[in-house]
């Protein structure tokens, strides 16, 4: 095992943050493939999963990369991501918790898209250019990830009773995960400096458009969740890692 | 035969009163999602090309599925889609009226004329 | 002299043209086809489950992004062979119905369990490559939407073979224990795969009258023996052994020799009591029942949409003009 506890370097941190979220999504996505609602929705679900999958390798790429420099370490996406434990982990934690239903799943990644749509074009213009370039070509996939959610939120929201009765269970047991994505820690406000407000107003904007436009009312502000950035986790964590770093635990050293 | 087998066919469904999903009697796609037929256009200067079909509940979810499906591996560059039922398709049994006849016009095609040789490039 | 349409029928097809979906055919070659381009999607669908297993347990990102895009591909290919079976006027949802009911078969390969990750790399180097042996003919079949299907289908698996050896073969350059899971997975995926290409041909009923019509090209043992042919040598760069020690090369024949396939397991596994028979369709129902709220939704979504267009249509007149 490694870990990454010690490292102050925002920008470290930071990097870490953005795979570690994109590789929960994408393991939690990856979940649905084989059992979509219907083959179509299967494919485009894998395909955000893979992209998810992808991100998360470039971002760990370059904090491996960014660790190595600091401190001589010799680290890689891989053992960034299977041989850190939970504590180390900084993402938030909608993105570990269970998918629950479709109407679950698609509010989670409405949510997310949402956020990682207005980061990336904020850190499309970051000065940090391996960070912009990572976030351009991620931003891509977002335009997509965000419409894709957008459109379901719509169908199920303004769809039958039962689809929407289940948005709003859905956003009953979510809604109290979603504001620490805008909540920012203090390696992410280093990072983005002033465009965080910006992220913070579209976010919410985008929010509100869609949930107004597919009938679904935003709850009254109440208590919300954090913890994940800085490595609180859910329960949750840990048994996703069980899964995912299985092979790497039982083998150690081994390639694949 | 099994009455699941209904004779219609895509390109049929326009023509026909009686088509695949009200002839239905299982009930078993009184819910199903149009067919959508899915044309691609490889790269800018070619036609779009019919590379074949799924079902979405509208155009919109078509669209985003056919990117999905049909350019994986970056094979378009743009999407046409239209929903199966709106194709109107001709008659295999009428092929030999539609086509036949432009079989023997074969001074529609440039080499019938014999030219002189001094005569290049036309 | 007049001939009758199934004459003229067998004569476009021995002349190699394709039949399309609006022209005249056998009841039979309808019936044949549906069963068999459905039996084929089903695969395709069921197929992506024992490897979906693993995919939140692959050992790196890079075997993470490969396993996801490989499967992804599956349910690709499911859609497009579904989309064949339909220009022959049956609807996917019966397809399903057929699949759910336990009355439509698939692949029985995909009734046995994937227990370690060298089956990952099983899977792809022997299932895959037995499936293609099959497919790769079913490129010039008759039916011209199958055959489409077929050409797409075997552009993309070309990739999901190579990805099976070369994962196998990482495997056997590994540690001890990564080459016993390599021997391990070809020991018991073998067998099953030679039982993929069906019955021996003196006992396959389906065989003449497909072969006539073009809808199938060669016989099952004919591709089982190409497939042992090219396997037998793959191996060797593996330096893993097949089990089965009454493989060997035949001078005479041209051809490997193989053992006896236990088709008692293999008519077992058909009749539902394979390993994994049960999961595999529960899976399948599973997702199906609990997505039908999903799919309703969506339609009724459309719907609304499309009233509230053809409300809103006149306005939409006076935008154009």
């Amino acid at each position: 095992m490694i870990t990454t506890k010690d490292i102050d370097n925002p920008l470290i941190k930071f990097v870490l943050h953005l795979g570690d979220n994109a590789l929960i999504m994408g393991h939690r996505n990856s979940e649905w493939c084989g059992h979509g609602p219907i083959l179509e929705q299967d494919i485009a679900l894998t395909n955000i999963a893979l992209d998810q999958v992808g991100q998360a390798r470039n971002f760990y790429q370059y904090a491996a990369e960014l660790i190595s420099e600091t401190n001589g370490e010799q680290l890689t996406e891989d053992s960034l991501a299977y041989l850190r434990d939970s504590w180390d982990f900084k993402n938030c934690l909608l993105a570990e918790l269970p998918n629950g239903d479709w109407a679950q799943t698609i509010l989670k990644q409405f949510i997310v898209s949402a956020y990682q749509y207005h980061l990336y074009q904020a850190l499309a213009n970051n000065q940090n250019e391996q960070l912009a370039a990572i976030a351009s070509k991620s931003l891509k996939e977002l335009n997509y990830h965000l419409r894709w959610s957008s459109d379901w939120v719509l169908r199920l929201g303004d769809g039958t009773t039962e689809s929407k009765k289940r948005m709003e269970d859905a956003i009953a047991i979510l809604w109290s995960y979603t504001n620490e994505w805008i909540d920012f820690a203090d390696y992410e406000m280093i990072i983005l400096g002033d465009s965080h407000h910006s992220i913070q107003q579209d976010w919410k904007a985008k929010i509100k458009s869609v949930f107004d436009e597919a009938g679904l009312m935003i709850p009254v502000d109440g208590w919300m969740q954090k913890g994940g950035k800085v490595g609180n986790h859910t329960e949750h964590l840990g048994y996703i890692l069980t899964d995912m770093q299985f092979l790497q635990r039982a083998y150690p050293n081994a390639e694949w | 035969m099994k009455t699941f087998i209904r004779k219609m066919f895509y390109g049929d469904y326009g023509e026909e009163k009686n088509n695949a999903a009200e002839s239905n009697s299982t009930n078993a796609s009184k819910n199903e999602w149009p067919l959508w037929e899915v044309f691609i256009r490889s790269k800018q200067g070619l036609d779009h090309k019919h590379v074949g079909s799924l079902h979405a509940a509208d155009a919109v979810m078509a669209l985003e599925n056919a990117r999905d499906v049909y350019t994986r591996r970056g094979e378009g560059v743009s999407i046409w889609l239209v929903e199966s039922k709106n194709i109107h398709a001709s008659n295999p049994d009428d092929s030999a009226a539609l086509f036949e006849p432009a079989n023997d016009k074969i001074y529609r095609h440039p080499s019938f004329y014999e030219l002189p040789d001094e005569l290049k490039h036309m | 002299m007049e001939t009758s349409l199934e004459e003229q029928f067998q004569q476009k097809i021995d002349q190699e043209h394709k039949i399309e979906p609006k022209d005249w055919m056998p009841d039979k070659y309808r019936q044949t086809l549906i069963r068999q381009i459905s039996q084929h999607a089903h695969s395709e669908v069921v197929g992506m489950l024992p490897e979906g297993n693993w995919i939140t347990r692959a050992p790196s990102l890079r075997r993470k992004a490969i396993l996801l895009a490989k499967i992804q591909d599956e349910a690709g290919h499911g859609l497009y062979l579904y989309s064949a079976a339909e220009t022959l006027g049956i609807s996917r949802d019966e397809m399903y119905h057929q699949l759910h009911s336990g009355k439509a078969k698939y692949s029985s390969i995909f009734n046995y369990p994937t227990l370690t990750w060298a089956d990952m790399g099983a899977i792809g180097w022997l299932v895959d490559g037995a499936a293609i042996m099959n497919q790769v003919p079913l490129c010039r079949t008759s039916f011209g939407p199958y055959a489409r299907a077929m050409v797409r289908v075997c552009k993309e698996e070309s990739f999901h073979q190579r990805q099976g050896f070369e994962s196998l073969w990482v495997l056997s350059k590994g540690t001890d224990e990564q080459k016993r899971m390599c021997q391990d997975a070809i020991d018991r995926w073998w067998w099953p795969c030679l039982m993929m290409f069906g019955p021996p041909d003196d006992e396959s009923t389906n065989t003449i009258q497909s072969m006539q019509w073009k809808i199938k090209r060669f016989s099952n043992d004919a591709l089982r023996q190409k497939f042992v042919d090219m396997i037998a040598e793959q191996i060797k760069i593996l330096g893993m052994k097949l089990p089965d020690p009454d493989l060997k090369w035949n001078e005479e024949k041209k051809h490997y020799d193989y053992g006896k396939i236990n088709w008692d397991e293999f008519w077992q596994v058909l009749k539902g009591n394979g390993p994994c028979n049960k999961e595999r369709l529960d899976a399948r129902r599973k997702a199906w029942d609990e997505g039908a709220w999903v799919r309703e939704a969506a339609s009724a979504y459309a719907e609304k949409k499309h009233t509230n267009q053809l409300n809103n249509s006149n306005k939409v007149y006076e935008n154009v003009h």
